[in-house]
This record gives structure tokens, sequence and C-alpha cells, in this order.
């Protein structure tokens, strides 16, 4: 994986907008935005109701994903162009889910919606039809995803790398500083994780920093390459935004996303917590 | 506590127009808000507000509403406002303290 294969610009996909094979999908949390207004030709995928199991506490299985896949006209064969607000974080988990999921072409717009809208690029209000299709996921690649046991034995063994804000991993904070602090569980970080928040990868406006910059940003924190990684934040999507930068950007081996993240581990109980701004001790 | 429908318990930002939820405790909560307007003194809807710590590290982000609302739940101390919008660029230094901070952010081309 590479930059080139897995990202591409807004203009790139300006001028792919009517290219047979290549669909444009915009993935948040709050679908308001893509009512009001999209890139013309996407789908819109809602993190919430389509992406994660209505009882369960995980997201949609190998079925659910074939079957909303289906619905909403997408092929294994086609090129499937992520983007969404929030500087990708949704449009990084879908394409998580997407890898998982065995889809071969798919790609992030650097940036997203907010490097679109910072550009004054066309938007539209008309919803695209499209047919449905048969589509068939593959088995989950769970080499992508970590569970909360492993998690705990990577406590002083792998990179632990948690990526959200500073206050957060101190413990300050329980959720970021958009949505009200009222969530139940214990703050902290796991111990041992390093701190890079995700914010580090991206410039102002949502793009990804260069190779060079990116390498370094996790060289100084203390990733140690030779080790395998896990990333995690407090639902999974701000992680996945990490995890495509060190697996799909950097082509670093091995890196999984622990989606149950903060909101999972914080909830434990007896696992180890570290507060305050350093790692701590395994 | 009842979650309101409008914040689910995921990161993408509420409606910034929204009203605080009942739920919200202003006696626990810091909250920063207020509006991003442009040099003619008119809002500015769909800017990006960004809520920096006292490193400069980036700790959230939300788009403003068509009124240019934007609001954080933050805790008590140092704070910088950053906006980028198609108007221009602005930012704002905070020292917040618990309950409810209104601020004024103006936005200009450089």
């Amino acid at each position: 994986m590479s930059r080139d294969s897995a990202l591409v610009s807004a203009d790139w996909a300006e001028k792919n907008l009517d290219t047979p094979g290549v669909v444009f999908v915009e993935v948040d949390e709050d679908t308001t935005a893509y009512d009001g207004g999209h890139i013309p030709g996407a789908v819109k995928l809602d993190w919430k109701t389509d992406l994660q199991d209505p009882v369960r506490r995980d997201f949609v299985n190998q079925e659910q994903f074939s079957a909303l896949l289906s619905e909403k006209g997408i092929s294994n064969d086609d090129v499937v162009v992520l983007y969404g607000g929030n500087n990708n974080w949704f449009a990084a988990y879908a394409y998580w889910y997407f890898k998982l999921y065995g889809h071969e072409q798919v790609k992030l717009i650097d940036g997203g919606r907010k490097k679109w809208e910072l550009d004054a690029r066309t938007y539209t209000k008309d919803v695209p039809s499209r047919a449905k299709t048969s589509y068939q996921a593959s088995a989950p690649d769970l080499s992508i995803r970590a569970f909360r046991d492993e998690v705990v034995q990577a406590i002083g063994v792998k990179n632990l790398v948690d990526v959200r804000s500073p206050d957060e991993f101190a413990g300050r904070l329980l959720a970021p500083a958009h949505l009200p602090q009222e969530q139940s569980q214990r703050g902290g970080h796991i111990p041992t994780a390093i701190s890079v928040p995700w914010s580090k990868a991206a410039n102002e406006d949502g793009t990804f920093k260069s190779d060079e910059e990116l390498k370094k940003i996790y060289g100084d924190a203390g990733l140690d390459g030779s080790k395998d990684t896990i990333a995690y934040c407090r639902i999974g999507e701000r992680s996945s935004h990490t995890w495509f930068v060190l697996r799909e950007l950097l082509g670093q081996e091995n890196v999984k996303n622990y989606d149950g993240s903060w909101t999972e581990y914080g909830s434990l109980i007896g696992v180890p917590i570290a507060l305050g701004d350093e790692p701590g001790k395994a | 506590m009842t979650t309101p429908s409008n914040i689910a318990d995921g990161c993408a930002a509420p409606d910034q127009s929204a009203p605080l939820p009942a739920s919200v405790d202003l006696e626990k909560e810091t909250v920063i808000t207020g509006i991003v307007s442009n040099a003619e003194g008119e809002a500015v809807g769909g800017a990006y507000v960004r809520l920096l710590d006292s490193s400069g590290e980036f700790t959230a982000e939300v788009v403003t509403s068509p009124e240019g609302v934007f609001r954080f739940f933050a805790a008590p101390g140092s704070w910088t406002l950053r906006a980028l919008s198609r108007a221009g660029n602005g930012d704002l230094a905070v020292d917040a303290t618990r309950g409810v901070n209104e601020v004024a952010l103006a936005v200009a081309a450089a």
C-alpha cells in the first residue's frame, strides 16, 4: 500500500466524477451535511444507522455489509472513493471496513469535505439512483482489527498509539471537546501507549502531511518500526485515520485498529490505566 | 442520564444551532460558544472552528451553523479558537471558566 494507491486529490476526484466504475461515497455520523450538499453522484453512508449493528454492540457483519453495498448499488469491482466531514474520520473508518471485508479498490479523498468546501468546489443536493447489485463481502480480515484481550496483552510489548487529544490521553477530558463530558467510564490511557493525536498527521485543511513529515512524527514519538502496532481512540474512528496513515500511506505492516477503543477499555473491570501525560509503566 | 438524540455516542459535531441539551449540567460543564463573523459583521456559516489547547495542540473541530454558531465542551483554562472559512481565517485566545463562555470570532481574508 502507498499514497498513490490509497489516496486521491480533490482535483482527481473532480475530474473523475463521471468515470464509469468509480463510485463516490460520503460517510458521516451527521448525514445532514450530505443532505445539504455533496459531491455530485456521491451516495451516502450513515456511520450509525448503516455501519453499526442495531442490536449488538458491534459493527455490521459480512452479510449485513454485503446487503448494504448491494442496496447502495456498489459492485465488488468498483473503485470506491470515500470522503466525509470531521477531517475524514468516518470516511477513514469506512475505508477500514471496506478493507476488512476484502474490497479490492478503495481510496480516500485527501482533505475530505473540508478541503472540497474551502476550495469552493461544486456541491449538489441531487441524490443519485443506482441499480442494485449483488455485492459479496469476504470474511473479515482480522489482521487489521484488534480486540480487548489482545490490547491488554500488548501493554509493554507492542506499540500502542493513543490518537486522542492530549487532555483525553491524560484523563483531563473524557471526550472530544465538541461533545458533553458526560461519559461514566474512567479517564486516562492504556499504560505504555504513546500519545500521537490524529491531528498531528493532518494539515489544517484536512489533507495528510507528506510521508517524510509523517515518518518523523511517529519516529520522534517513539513508534518502534520492528514491533506490531495497535491504534485506538475513543470509538475507533480517529484511530482509523491513524491506521490509514501508518498502514496505507507509510506501508507499515501489522497495524491494527482497536475499534472498541477507550469507551470499551475505560469501562473494563480490573485493567490497568495510566493517568497524566506520560505513557506509564507496564 | 439520557443522551440527547442530536449528540449520539460518536465524535461528530452536534447540531451547532441547537440550544444546549437539557441534560448538560452547567455546574460541571465548561462551554465555549460564539459566532463567527466576517469583516462586515455578517455571520459566517460553514466555517471550520477548531479548539486548540494551551500548547497549541488540536482538541476538537466543529462546523458553524448557518447562523455562524459554534460550541465546545472544554475544561476551565486557556484555549485558542481558530477558524478557517472561504471568507478568511481568524484566531482568538479564550480564558474559560466553568459555565457558558460566550465569545465573538472574526475572520478576514489574509
